[in-house]
């Protein structure tokens, strides 16, 4: 499909990778960071406000950072998608250890005592019961991300923000407004396959409520 | 890479003149606090008028996580291509990306206040305007000052980008240092606004804790993240 001089197809392809990968890697990475947390006060101490800081880096400030501290080159993709692998961290790291802690003693304790493993009693028994908490994090991040790949227009990286870039330089708001009509529809559908999938996951959630 | 940022960092011209440091920082400063205080002014009264009344609920939470899909660059552009250029239509768009976090946390504060003491200050014959004004709005403060802080923070960020609407401020440096490829001054610039808004966030971090009355600083402690309280529970 291709409108104003664009490949549509091929933006939103750029824009969902960019925006997908990257809170998948960072939930794979916050898992055991958050389960240390959730284990060790001492390391919940240093990674809880580390992650706030990072959170709390401006979006552009952070991409332009990555070259340097990882050499990637200044024009790479790598630089928006590392970019929100860090704030994906930052924000689930804080979510994996709440969502662990909200997991009842008694349930855990049961757990040991009918003879999980700890890999097992996580995987099995901790993972599961955190499943809710977490969604409610990485919908957080996967809202945030689909938003935020298209400040990576602004260092040449492609994603339907440029159309908001390219529509700005030839002042056409039509063509920002379909850049940001396209931005928030993929980020809500992608809001609704995690809800989707948390509650899949969750079945005696709504057994229990009867919803 | 280092050296030269050291040297962008000692040249005088970073220390004095319209486009120096000081002078950059005061204007990314003077921008959020414009934007933060006209969005206040709107979502805090209102946010605390729909948690009283319960009614709009639904409204403020689909609004609050409706605009936090919105992208910041396109609503930047959209408001400049539509408004023109200026101060007024980038700091439109700024209050508009301020408002979400603000309006819910005025609304969660006091719809969270306790039911107990709410009903207990209608029983001894308070008026509606005083159980809002002295019971349910002081028990709101830490989350209102959790959407402060939440929506300041995305208004530094969200500046910082619209330096490519022509806005002036600290993302100057990245987005003029990138088009003419000195990176030094990029680093520079994203240094310098990464380091405000971490100064920003644990200013106002220590002003909650300050404001916050003792028994609630245990629980402004434990109170969840704005950004992670996607859903208002109602």
């Amino acid at each position: 499909m291709r409108a104003f001089g664009y490949d549509i197809g091929e933006l939103v392809v750029a824009h969902v990778l960019l925006a997908l990968v990257p809170v998948l890697v960072g939930l794979v990475i916050a898992l055991p960071l958050g389960w240390w947390a959730h284990r060790s006060p001492g390391a919940r101490r240093v990674l809880v406000p580390l992650s706030g800081a990072l959170y709390t880096i401006p979006s552009l400030a952070l991409i332009v950072f990555i070259p340097i501290l990882v050499g990637t080159p200044i024009l790479s993709p790598l630089n928006v998608g590392l970019t929100l692998v860090i704030y994906t961290v930052a924000l689930l790291v804080r979510s994996v250890a709440e969502a662990l802690d909200a997991v009842p003693v008694t349930v855990t304790t049961a757990a040991v005592a009918v003879g999980y493993q700890p890999s097992g009693l996580f995987f099995g028994v901790q993972l599961p019961l955190a499943v809710p908490v977490l969604t409610a994090g990485i919908r957080v991040a996967s809202v945030s991300a689909f938003s935020l790949v298209t400040v990576g227009a602004l260092v040449g990286v492609q994603s339907l923000g440029t159309l908001m870039t390219d529509g700005f330089q030839q002042a056409y708001p039509a063509m920002v407004a379909a850049g940001i009509i396209g931005s928030i529809v993929l980020a809500f559908v992608f809001d609704a396959l995690w809800l989707a999938l948390g509650r899949a996951l969750t079945p005696w959630v709504r057994a229990r409520t009867g919803v | 890479m280092l050296g030269r940022l050291v040297d962008w960092f000692s040249a005088p011209a970073q220390w004095s003149g319209p486009q120096a440091i000081p002078a950059r920082v005061l204007e990314h400063l003077g921008y959020t606090l414009l934007a933060v205080v006209i969005a206040a002014v709107i979502a805090l009264p209102l946010g605390a008028l729909i948690g009283h009344t319960r009614r709009g609920e639904l409204a403020v939470v689909g609004v609050a996580n409706g605009l936090r899909a919105l992208p910041e660059l396109g609503v930047l552009v959209l408001f400049v291509l539509l408004l023109g250029l200026g101060l007024l239509p980038p700091t439109l768009a700024l209050v508009l990306l301020a408002i979400p976090p603000m309006l819910a946390g005025a609304y969660s504060g006091v719809a969270g206040a306790d039911p107990g003491a709410v009903d207990a200050a209608r029983g001894m014959g308070m008026r509606e305007s005083q159980i809002l004004l002295q019971v349910e709005v002081p028990s709101a403060v830490p989350l209102v000052l959790g959407g402060v802080r939440f929506a300041t923070l995305q208004v530094i960020a969200t500046a910082t980008i619209a330096a490519y609407v022509g806005l002036g401020g600290l993302g100057r440096y990245i987005l003029d240092g990138f088009s003419v490829r000195d990176y030094p001054q990029v680093l520079g610039g994203a240094l310098v606004v990464a380091v405000l808004s971490i100064v920003v966030e644990l200013v106002l971090q220590g002003l909650g804790r300050l404001v916050t009355p003792g028994p609630d600083r245990a629980r402004l402690r434990r109170a969840p993240h704005p950004v992670t309280t996607r859903e208002v529970s109602p």
